[in-house]
């Protein structure tokens, strides 16, 4: 937006606060403007009472070191240099190939460059990414899409190659590949670099979990299967590396990380399920294969049965479910077949008792930090439920999610009836079969 | 010695960046308005009144009003047509 309002010629200085210094200088130099001018305050201002928010401006801006209203008049102030009216342009092309050099050499530059997660890759070679595009009929040069870490960073540009690469670095087979195009494809990033710390989590439906081998059974969601890890780690990696990175501090600012972002991939167990697969319900057919994204990865919370009480349990899971994330289910097909026998034999019947008995106080709901900064605005402009929702007395318990972004998925092995449930906005239903 | 390998560049395809230049700077602020736009971040309305305040205190002839885009996250057109309209500056805050 500062860069937006420099254009239309009003000078402007964005303030932030201090652990976003190099990240800000980073997003002005590639909107092309390297010397926007900039001041900054200490962290954090969230939870700051009014008189030490004033002691931050009457204070000393911890980049420059200078007085912080300083830095703001006189960066709206103190005529420009040559240098601040050309601005900066320039080509930014990455290359095909790297430098040969010995393999040792090559790993060291790939975790220098934060281009690994830190564990192991396999070395990208011309042959080794050769033979991965083999797992695919589209040409190398065929763009993919585009990624990028926020929604104030510039995309950049993929191709079926430099999926593959990738594919290659996370130890994939050539057969995953459509999978892990379908996943590039979709646009969402597995790399957010948002201070909340995202993460993805992706449902693969339809024939190809069954030609891949995937897991929907014992150990579903951990290290148990090779192309559910693989097939994760590729779109994770894919993520920070294609889109411009995701290096801490830079383009990756999530106070706590998640470990969902190492890889978080895996099947419905369709054929154990009593319900509709996921990508049926999105409009696919059962014969499609189709990939699911789900943008969270903030709780997990988990339960058995259904026991007699369970209805107590799910309803505190879903009050504890923190606001801004909706959550999905993932049920051992033993609880699954539970639910039924209770009645419920469609999910959209158990979706909607969950949106109905996910309830807060309104005062509790409003003054959660994401509701505030996200749907507060949304609310005060009439856009409902959110409307509604703000005409609630503080103490009035109000409905926090909606039916339609609540989802369930069935997976597991079956030696427990479990259930878990995860925070993931779903973001995209995409085909893999555009991708074979 | 040990055999070179050669491997493929793992990062995507940047844009080009534009190098865009910044406005003219204002001589002083006497009697100017100045725009201070509330990003929506929590506590970042509390931040721009203190700001506000520090104005009306310390350099009183600035006419320092706040403003909000509709919604966090979202460029706001119609909110900058207006800083472009009435203000001479802008002040953003507090986030990106």
């Amino acid at each position: 937006m500062a860069a937006s309002l420099e254009q239309s010629g009003v000078p402007t200085v964005a303030v932030h606060t201090q652990v976003f210094a190099r990240l800000a200088k980073s997003a002005a130099l590639a909107n092309g403007m390297p010397r926007m001018r900039q001041a900054f305050v200490p962290q954090p201002v969230v939870d700051r009472t009014p008189d030490q928010l004033r002691t931050y401006i009457e204070g000393i801006d911890p980049i420059s070191k200078r007085p912080f209203v300083q830095e703001v008049i006189e960066g709206l102030t103190k005529p420009l240099q040559q240098e601040d009216l050309k601005g900066v342009s320039f080509e930014r092309s990455t290359p095909r190939l790297l430098k040969p050099d010995s393999e040792e050499n090559l790993h060291r530059l790939f975790v220098e460059n934060h281009w690994t997660d830190f564990l192991p890759i396999t070395l990208p070679t011309e042959k080794r990414v050769a033979e991965m595009l083999k797992g695919t009929s589209h040409a190398p040069d065929k763009i993919v899409g585009q990624l990028r870490p926020t929604y104030f960073r510039e995309f950049w540009e993929l191709t079926v190659e430099k999926v593959a690469v990738n594919a290659v670095m996370a130890g994939a087979r050539p057969e995953y590949l459509p999978v892990i195009l379908a996943l590039a494809a979709s646009g969402i990033t597995a790399r957010s670099s948002s201070t909340t710390s995202f993460a993805t989590i992706s449902v693969i439906n339809g024939p190809i979990r069954n030609e891949l081998g995937m897991n929907s059974g014992i150990g579903v969601m951990g290290p148990y299967n090779h192309a559910n890890a693989a097939i994760g780690r590729a779109y994770a990696l894919l993520s920070q590396n294609l889109q411009g990175g995701s290096v801490p501090g830079e383009t990756y600012m999530g106070s706590q990380g998640n470990w969902y972002a190492y890889s978080a991939t895996f099947a419905e167990a369709e054929e154990r399920s009593p319900w509709e697969p996921l990508h049926v319900q999105k409009g696919f057919e059962p014969t499609d294969s189709a990939a699911s994204v789900f943008f969270g990865g903030w709780y997990t919370h988990a339960g058995y049965g259904p026991r007699a009480t369970w209805q107590d349990k799910v309803r505190r899971c879903l009050s504890a479910a923190e606001h801004y994330s909706p959550p999905f289910l993932v049920l051992d097909p033993i609880a699954a077949r539970g639910f039924v026998e209770l009645g419920f034999d469609k999910k959209e019947k158990l979706i909607e008792w969950c949106a109905k008995n996910a309830l807060l106080p309104a005062r509790e709901y409003w003054d959660n930090q994401h509701i505030q900064t996200l749907i507060h605005p949304l609310a005060v402009a009439g856009v409902e439920p959110y409307a509604t929702r703000l005409k609630a007395k503080p103490d009035e318990l109000i409905e926090i999610f909606e039916a339609k972004q609540i989802n369930i998925v069935v997976a597991g092995g079956e030696t427990q009836g479990a259930w878990k449930m995860i925070s993931g906005d779903l973001r995209a239903t995409v085909s893999i079969d555009a991708w074979r | 010695m040990a055999e070179r390998v050669t491997a493929h560049d793992p990062r995507g395809y940047p844009p080009k960046v534009t190098g865009k230049r910044l406005a003219s700077r204002l001589d002083n602020l006497e009697r100017k308005t100045v725009y201070l736009v509330d990003c929506l971040f929590d506590n970042s309305e509390v931040f721009m009144e203190q700001l506000r305040q520090w104005f009306a205190a310390r350099l009183p002839s600035v006419d320092a009003r706040i403003i909000k885009p509709r919604q966090s996250w979202v460029d706001d057109p119609d909110m900058r047509a207006r800083i472009a309209a009435d203000g001479s500056a802008a002040i953003l805050g507090v986030g990106l």
